[in-house]
This record gives C-alpha cells, sequence and structure tokens, in this order.
C-alpha cells in the first residue's frame, strides 16, 4: 500500500511515518512542500493520502482527486460511509484521510487508528513543550524578581523571596505573577534586573 | 438561560454578520453565546461542521447543496436558513492579460472583456487557466457562466483550478494562473502586491449574486431551532450596523484582528464600504453593487437562488436534469425558519419564496408578508433570465 503523508510541520509528518513504518506492506512517502503538490501525487500514485486539518491546500487535493485523469484510480473521501466512528476520530485529531475507492476497510482502519493515535501524541507533545517553556519563563522572572528585591533593598535571597511569597498572599496571586509584574514594572522604569 | 453555538468560518470579509453579531453584543442581547473555529479550507470547516465540532458555518452556498446531493463525498443533509451576503468577488487578472483585456484601465464591461478574452484564447499558443477557490462555489460558477456565454467553453478553451484564497495572489505572481476569481480582500492583496489588476466585479455577471450562506446540519437546527432563530435576529441588526458608513472603520478593525480575517483593515474597509483599487497605485473606485448587503432582502435565501446554483453544478458535473434531486437541492434554502425568525420584527419580509432570477430590470415593488420592499435590478450580464419552474428546460437551452 502507497501511503502519502502531507503535513507542512516536518516534525509531525516525521512522528507519523514512524508509526506506520511498523505495519506490513507500506510504503510511505512525506509531503511537506506546497508548491508542487499535485506534480508530487501523480508521481507516487497513492493509495491512501493523509493530510492535516490546518493544511490549506485540501480544497486543492480535493478538486484534484475529484477530476484528475492523472490518477488511474479513483480516490474516495475517508475511510468508508459505513466506518463514521473512525472519520469522527480523524477529525477530533485533526488529520483527515483520502483513500483509494474499493480499498477494505479492513486494510485501513488500523493505518487511520495509527495517524489518529500519532496525531494526538503530537498534539499532547506540543502543548507539554508549551507548559515546560511557561514554566522555564516563570523560574526566569522569579530569579530576576528576587535579584531585584536584593539588589534595591539589601536582602537575602531567602528573604527577599519570602517577600515575593508574602506579596503573593496578600494579593491572591500566584509568586510567579507577582514576580512578572515586578519585572515588567522595572523595565518600563528602565531599570536593568 | 445562555445558549452556545460554534460557528466555522474562512479568513473572508463576508464572515463579516455573525462576528459582528458577537462584537457588538447583538447576539448576548438575544441569549446567545458566539463562538467562532477558524480554519483554511472548505474541506476542513466542513468537516468540523459534520463531525459536530461547529453548529453552523460560513460556507460557500454550492458547497451545502453538494454535501446534500451527495456530490464528492458521502450524503449529509445541510439547511440553510440565512444567506450572509450578496456578490463580493472580483475576477483579477495578470497585468499582461490585463492590458488585452481592459486597455483603457478601470472596471470593465462583461460583455466587452469577455470578446476579448475570446480573443486572447483563440489566438494564444497555450491554454490560459483560471484559479477559483472552490469547485463548488459561486466563484466557479459565475466565472463559468460568463465565459460560456461569451464563446469560451471552460474545460475545453480554458482550464479551471482550484486555489486556496491566501495563494491566489502568489498563483497569479508565479504564472501558475492567468486570473483568479476570489473573494476580499484578496484581490486587492494582489492588486497592492502590483501582480495582477481586477477588470470585473461578479456582480456585473449577476447583479444579485447568492454568496456565502450560513449552513447548519439539518438535524442540528431542528435540535437548536430556537437558538438558531434568535441567531438570524442577531445577524439582521449585524446586517444593520454593517451597511451604515459611520460604522465602517470600526468594523474594518474588528474583522481585521488575527483571530477573525487577519488582513490589512484598510483593505477591508475598502471591501465593506463598496470600493476597490484596481491597480498598483491607482484611484479608488466606488461601485455600490459590489458587496450587496442586508438591504432588500439581501439575507433571505430565496428557493430560486438554491436552483439557479443546482443548475450550473448540473451544468458543469455534466450530469443531467435530476427532478428529485432538483428539489432536495432548492429545499436546502430554508425560507420558513428565515420567515419564523423575523415575523413580528423590523424586517421586511417578501410574499414568494422564489422568484425568477434576472428577472428585474427596474426598481420592482414586491408583496411583502410583512413590511415595504423594493427589489432593484438583479440582471445576469447576458440578459438571460432563470425561472426554478422550469429548470429543466433551462438546463436543456444552455449551450453545454
Amino acid at each position: 500500500m502507497r501511503i502519502a503523508i502531507v503535513d507542512e510541520s516536518e516534525m509531525r509528518a516525521s512522528i507519523i511515518e514512524d508509526g506506520l513504518a511498523d505495519l506490513p506492506d507500506c510504503e510511505i512517502f512525506v509531503i511537506t512542500q506546497r508548491l508542487g503538490l499535485m506534480a508530487r501525487m501523480d508521481e507516487i500514485q497513492p493509495d491512501v493520502v493523509l493530510i492535516d486539518l490546518g493544511n490549506p491546500s485540501r480544497d486543492v487535493l480535493e478538486e484534484y482527486f475529484a477530476v484528475s485523469r492523472a490518477l488511474a484510480k479513483p480516490i474516495a473521501m475517508f475511510v468508508d460511509e459505513s466506518d463514521d466512528d473512525a472519520i469522527a476520530a480523524s477529525i477530533d485529531a485533526g488529520v483527515s484521510a483520502y483513500v483509494v475507492d474499493g480499498l477494505s476497510t479492513g486494510r485501513i482502519r488500523p493505518l487511520v487508528d495509527v495517524a489518529v493515535r500519532r496525531f494526538n501524541a503530537f498534539s499532547r507533545m506540543q502543548s507539554d513543550l508549551a507548559e515546560a517553556r511557561g514554566q522555564l519563563a516563570e523560574r526566569e522572572n522569579i530569579d530576576r524578581a528576587k535579584r531585584l528585591l536584593m539588589n534595591s533593598k539589601g536582602l537575602s535571597e531567602p528573604e527577599a523571596y519570602k517577600e515575593l511569597r508574602s506579596q503573593a498572599m496578600r494579593s491572591s496571586k500566584r509568586i510567579a505573577e507577582v514576580a512578572e509584574a515586578l519585572v515588567m514594572a522595572q523595565e518600563l522604569l528602565g531599570g536593568a534586573a | 438561560m445562555t445558549d452556545r453555538l460554534t460557528i466555522g468560518f474562512l479568513p473572508l470579509v463576508d464572515a463579516a454578520l455573525p462576528i459582528l453579531a458577537k462584537e457588538h453584543g447583538f447576539a448576548e442581547d438575544v441569549g446567545l453565546d458566539l463562538e467562532f473555529l477558524r480554519d483554511v479550507s472548505w474541506a476542513t470547516v466542513l468537516d468540523r461542521l459534520l463531525y459536530g465540532h461547529a453548529d453552523a458555518a460560513h460556507l460557500l452556498a454550492p458547497l451545502a447543496i453538494a454535501t446534500t446531493l451527495g456530490i464528492g463525498r458521502p450524503a449529509r443533509p445541510l439547511s440553510v436558513p440565512f444567506v450572509l451576503g450578496l456578490n463580493g468577488n472580483a475576477i483579477t487578472v495578470s497585468n499582461d492579460l490585463a492590458d488585452k483585456l481592459q486597455p483603457e484601465g478601470g472596471l470593465g464591461n462583461a460583455e466587452e472583456v469577455g470578446k476579448r478574452l475570446a480573443d486572447v484564447v483563440a489566438s494564444s499558443d497555450r491554454r490560459l487557466c483560471f484559479g477559483v477557490v472552490h469547485r463548488h462555489s459561486s466563484h466557479n460558477y459565475m466565472l463559468r457562466y460568463w465565459l460560456a456565454a461569451c464563446g469560451i467553453r471552460p474545460d475545453r478553451d480554458i482550464d479551471i483550478v482550484t486555489v486556496a484564497p491566501p495563494f491566489a495572489a502568489d498563483a497569479l505572481e508565479s504564472g501558475e494562473v492567468d486570473g483568479i476569481c476570489v473573494g476580499e480582500p484578496w484581490n486587492s492583496v494582489a492588486v497592492e502586491r502590483g501582480v495582477g489588476r481586477i477588470v470585473l466585479t461578479t456582480a456585473q455577471i449577476w447583479r444579485r449574486g447568492v454568496e456565502k450562506v450560513l449552513a447548519v446540519p439539518t438535524a442540528k437546527l431542528e435540535e437548536k431551532r430556537d437558538a438558531f432563530e434568535r441567531l438570524i435576529v442577531a445577524m439582521r441588526r449585524a446586517g444593520e450596523h454593517f451597511v451604515d458608513p459611520a460604522n465602517w472603520e470600526t468594523n474594518a478593525e474588528i474583522l481585521a484582528r488575527p483571530e477573525y480575517v487577519g488582513a490589512d483593515p484598510a483593505l477591508i474597509l475598502h471591501a465593506i464600504s463598496d470600493r476597490l483599487r484596481l491597480q498598483q497605485g491607482g484611484e479608488l473606485i466606488h461601485y455600490p453593487d459590489f458587496m450587496f448587503q442586508f438591504r432588500e432582502a439581501a439575507n433571505f435565501p430565496w428557493v430560486s437562488q438554491a436552483g439557479w446554483l443546482y443548475a450550473q453544478m448540473m451544468r458543469w458535473e455534466g450530469r443531467g436534469f435530476d427532478r428529485e434531486a432538483s428539489e432536495k437541492a432548492m429545499a436546502v434554502f430554508r425560507p420558513d425558519i428565515y420567515r419564523a425568525a423575523l415575523s413580528g420584527r423590523d424586517s421586511p419580509l417578501p410574499g414568494a419564496s422564489s422568484k425568477v432570477e434576472g428577472g428585474i430590470a427596474s426598481p420592482l415593488g414586491v408583496s411583502a408578508q410583512q413590511g415595504r420592499l423594493v427589489l432593484s435590478p438583479d440582471n445576469f450580464f447576458d440578459g438571460k433570465t432563470f425561472d426554478p419552474e422550469r429548470l429543466e428546460s433551462y438546463l436543456a437551452s444552455l449551450d453545454q
């Protein structure tokens, strides 16, 4: 089975490719460029196309499937009309599958399942990454705020931290928010942290 | 009690009414909390609508019909209780081609530009190619209607391909296409970049052509009927706000935000005030019919408009007339819901639900169920009319 993965995110495409590599009898092609997409389709002659929902080329691709004489095999949307749950799961995950008409559900389902799991894993990874970045930024702000207090009020590090914490409690804010406000105020006033 | 409705849309100026209904508090006034889902392809807007991510969508009118009929994908019934606006699209061609089609500059005349294009097509040593936003779009059908009436047969004499609106200017610049038929702000983007000139607006092909609609899965419309009727009330108020020149700048600023259209507010302001810059560095021209909104019951889902779109779809998909399918297609437009929502309110309601499209030559007072209604000329550029009662013979009368 020839599978084309169309995704402008190279990282996500390779994560999906990696997942599909374990399936038997699959040849995988990854397309991350918008330009020349149709020419690549002609070359690849895929049996299945997986494309992310955020891809602006979807309408162009559907037009191509609908009218192209270059593709010897007609491509139908999605897996199968009867397999609505699989379609719903793939839409939820953010991926759409186009399949050559007549390919049995039994062969397609496992592949779509893998794509869905990989898409979901990728979004989790992205949000974990964003969270980790956020935590890092908070840590930095707290350190800068402590240094500001230590320099301007001559406090020790534990005292500076205590100061931040009590201000946070008084204003029912998080320590990171108080630190951020302090750092921002200092920047506005033109001082160096 | 507040009902929440999620609406899918593509970043285009004609998604304005639901957005403004939220931003100006008209939705809140009728107990609605609107949320928006922004996507970059119609396929994705449709997927999210059919699989429940969105309750309703800003959609191409023909795509709602094709989806109901099961053309291109398994059939899913959609209903259209409200038209989001008329026209608002233009034809922009490469600078080279514009010199041949409209050498004197300015907005052309559909018949003359078409004649000159036919000459270019006949003498060209390669096939010209035009881009439209979707095969099931009014852009595609209006462009094809115009070309065919000017003696240029689409798919034989000229190619028509799909181009995503944000890349329309790129496609013109790279020579991938010779012309595009898209909505705003994408024509203006191409003009500002100096890669093409606007030669015609679609309003010059069909003066009152139906454009985007609010599409709702039929089952969802029944389930949340009350909320959707209130949404119609809120969108009518948004329409009234939209056409008032005093609000243009504010509305352009709102629509320009990255979470909505995400484009230059100056270009959006041009579109909503019916002004266009046809070529880079040129003067702004005013074309009052460019994007027709609110007035003359512009939001009313005329069953005959659905009929016209169905006829074009059959014409270009090479399918024959099918009575059952034509009735199904026309039943996608739901004037009954529109009437129920606005009955007893300050909005004129036409007496009929269908009319002869292109049949109004001069302002005509029409019978109204409520209020007073005068309709302006709604002609097709070739003077033909479309009578939904005679759909089969209309199809037969077309040369292809």
